[in-house]
């Protein structure tokens, strides 16, 4: 068991490294400059206080929407909707940090708790069709990222927006709702200590409750498990809104953070990097801000690079993509492990 | 009110229904004829941006619309067989190897717009080429009919007969039929003889092929140019619209022609300032709704059966 998991570690290096080769071996073929370009990708976020600190700040919202995916992936369920939990708990954050006057402190729990509840419900749509008919998660969720991205944009754009500003924004949200950027001039903000508790919640829920216990069981085998009187109908429902609410969180965390007002007028992805990062950290969510680090630091070594050589940002995604179907690719060096597996067996039945 | 029932009665809103239809219809039916061999095209998106990309920048090297085009529908297509390379070979779950490749797909085609246009956004430094358009002889004296069928880009006219098409291969043929047989039931259709793994390959090639026609239509139809991420989401669409049409070409048409009517409609209501989101969500609502009932009905017969 205990070589399984090292064989999967090195396993998920070695993907890495032939990601990252290829990267380089494409950087070679049309840059004037690849052995700095590739440099100053790599060693990027390291040479500078401000470069490595918005490295952090792109991991706080990666860390939210990695555990989203994390906690529907344990139960077996598709979740494509992080995206639109994630944009939608923005929103709400948005409408609690305009509208609402409240005391500091208590308007931005209250701000990330309305993120949460707006997540956990555009989680529970998808979750209450599949648990009793069977409707696909995969297509529905899909489909609300877009019904809730045009309600959010309704809202924000009809209700909340801010005439005087130039372009489509909201209001500026309260100052009492922000969540403070602690480092100046750095903009590392409170969504640290929130993706961290979001991190142990996600983790103890998983793994020190029934209800987690629950989650994992069904994931494993929904028919065992309800054979074995769990209620799989309820854990699917409730693995979604659990999701949802991450995700939400997330999006929360945000806009209270760093944007202070809302500013998408696209999605802004994060519940597909959300999908990466469960892969990376194979559904872990002790594993997730590890994955989430390693992503963001992807990122914001692209963003350097792209400023000052002659390679774009977008050459990670193509490092991304290749990532994600080596690892996925069970059949990639599944002889060894298959191997592995037999020999481990074999030892096993000379013991007993 | 009345002038919004003015403008949907129209001939030009029939038009530019049937032009936002074309690409969505592509994707939908690429989506039937994927879905029903039992492997879902989450990459149509991607393959469709391919397309789009590939058809301009061939088109502007050869000064060949035509020849852009098919390099398009090969590209797509090539990008469809390394899906089915990765999911049905490697074992990589088939949902996730498509994510990979949409992301593949609207990552490099930025990166290598860069290489060949020194833009990250637009083509327009390229002389891209577009499909011609098409006059339909005797239908284009029709009185109304005319005007909103005629004149259309090539790609729209090979959209349409592509939904025939689709019908025929899957209905009307032998291998139709083994590819339908995979999707309703793979190990049966193993255990006499059918080679599950083939035919599968065979049905992401035609789906990425069709993807292809569909991102062609993008930036060689549509517009004349190539724009990062063009696509907009009409691959996730096709989706949607091959799961309302019931999975079945004619449904996928139908249901195209809706997601393409929303769309035209919430372009009219955003000239008159009427707010267009609500328009824009319908389909997708539809589409939640349609398969809920459906998977209830699904549910019922089955419950039905066992009492």
């Amino acid at each position: 068991m205990r070589r399984q998991v090292l064989f999967e570690v090195a396993r998920t290096f070695l993907a890495i490294t032939l990601a990252l080769l290829l990267g380089f071996i494409i950087t070679c073929l049309v840059s004037s400059e690849p052995v700095y370009a590739f440099r100053t990708f790599i060693l990027g976020p390291f040479t500078s206080v401000l470069r490595f600190s918005s490295f952090i700040e792109t991991v706080i919202p990666l860390i939210f929407t990695g555990l989203a995916v994390s906690m529907v992936f344990q139960a077996s369920q598709f979740n494509i909707g992080a995206e639109g939990q994630f944009f939608l708990g923005g929103v709400a954050a948005t409408m609690v940090g305009v509208a609402l006057n409240l005391p500091p402190v208590i308007h931005a729990l209250v701000a990330l708790a309305g993120g949460a509840v707006a997540g956990g419900l555009g989680g529970y749509i998808p979750g209450v069709l599949k648990a009793r008919w069977g409707t696909s998660e995969l297509v529905s969720s899909l489909m609300l990222n877009y019904v809730f991205f045009r309600l959010g944009i309704y809202v924000i754009n009809y209700h909340f927006r801010d005439p005087v500003a130039g372009a489509m924004v909201s209001h500026p949200l309260r100052q009492t709702s922000w969540l403070q950027q602690f480092l100046p001039p750095t903009r590392l903000h409170w969504g640290v200590l929130v993706a961290a508790m979001a991190v142990l919640f996600s983790f103890l829920f998983l793994y020190r409750t029934r209800w987690g216990y629950a989650l994992r069981m069904t994931g494993l085998n929904r028919s065992f498990a309800g054979y074995s009187g769990i209620n799989t109908a309820s854990v699917i429902i409730y693995a979604q809104v659990v999701g949802g609410a991450l995700a939400g969180l997330g999006g929360a965390s945000e806009l209270l953070g760093i944007h202070r007002r809302f500013l998408w007028q696209t999605m802004p992805g994060y519940g597909f990097d959300g999908i990466i990062i469960a892969i990376l950290a194979r559904n872990n969510p002790l594993l997730v801000p590890v994955a989430a680090l390693f992503l963001g630091y992807l990122r914001t070594g692209a963003d350097i690079m792209a400023r000052m050589t002659d390679i774009t940002s977008e050459m990670v995604m193509v490092i991304q993509a290749i990532m994600i179907l080596l690892i996925t690719a069970q059949a990639f060096l599944g002889h060894i492990k298959h191997r592995m597996v037999v020999r481990e067996a074999k030892e096993h039945a000379k013991l007993n | 009110m009345q002038n919004l029932i003015s403008v949907i009665l129209s001939a030009s809103f029939g038009y530019a229904v049937l032009r936002v239809t074309t690409p969505i219809l592509f994707a939908a039916l690429g989506a039937v004829v994927s879905d029903r061999a039992g492997v879902i095209n989450i990459g149509l998106e991607g393959m469709m941006l391919t397309s789009a990309f590939t058809g301009v920048v061939v088109s502007a090297l050869t000064g060949s619309a035509w020849l852009g085009l098919m390099a398009g529908v090969l590209a797509a297509t090539g990008l469809a067989l390394i899906m089915g390379y990765f999911s049905l070979k490697l074992k990589a779950d088939i949902i996730l190897a498509g994510i990979a490749l949409n992301l593949l797909a609207s990552g490099g085609t930025v990166f290598l717009l860069y290489v060949v246009a020194k833009d990250k956004g637009i083509s327009s430094s390229l002389a891209s080429k577009v499909m011609p358009q098409w006059q339909l002889p005797l239908i284009k004296e029709l009185p109304v009919l005319g005007r909103i069928l005629s004149n259309h880009n090539v790609i729209t006219y090979i959209a349409l007969v592509s939904a025939l098409a689709v019908y025929y291969f899957l209905y009307r043929t032998p291998l139709g039929l083994r590819v339908r047989a995979v999707g309703e039931n793979p190990h049966a259709a193993e255990s006499v003889g059918v080679s599950v793994h083939r035919l599968q390959f065979i049905a992401l090639a035609i789906s990425g092929a069709l993807a292809g026609f569909g991102g062609a239509h993008l930036s060689m139809g549509y517009v004349s140019w190539f724009s990062r991420d063009m696509t907009a989401g009409r691959g996730f669409i096709g989706l949607a619209a091959a799961a309302l049409g019931g999975r079945t070409p004619f449904g996928a048409l139908v249901a195209s022609l809706f997601f393409g009517f929303a769309d035209a409609l919430s372009n009219y209501l955003q000239s008159l300032r009427i707010p267009s989101e609500f328009v824009q969500m319908i389909p997708y609502l539809a589409t939640v709704v349609g398969l809920a009932i459906h998977a209830r009905g699904r549910a019922k017969r089955r419950d039905g059966r066992v009492a």
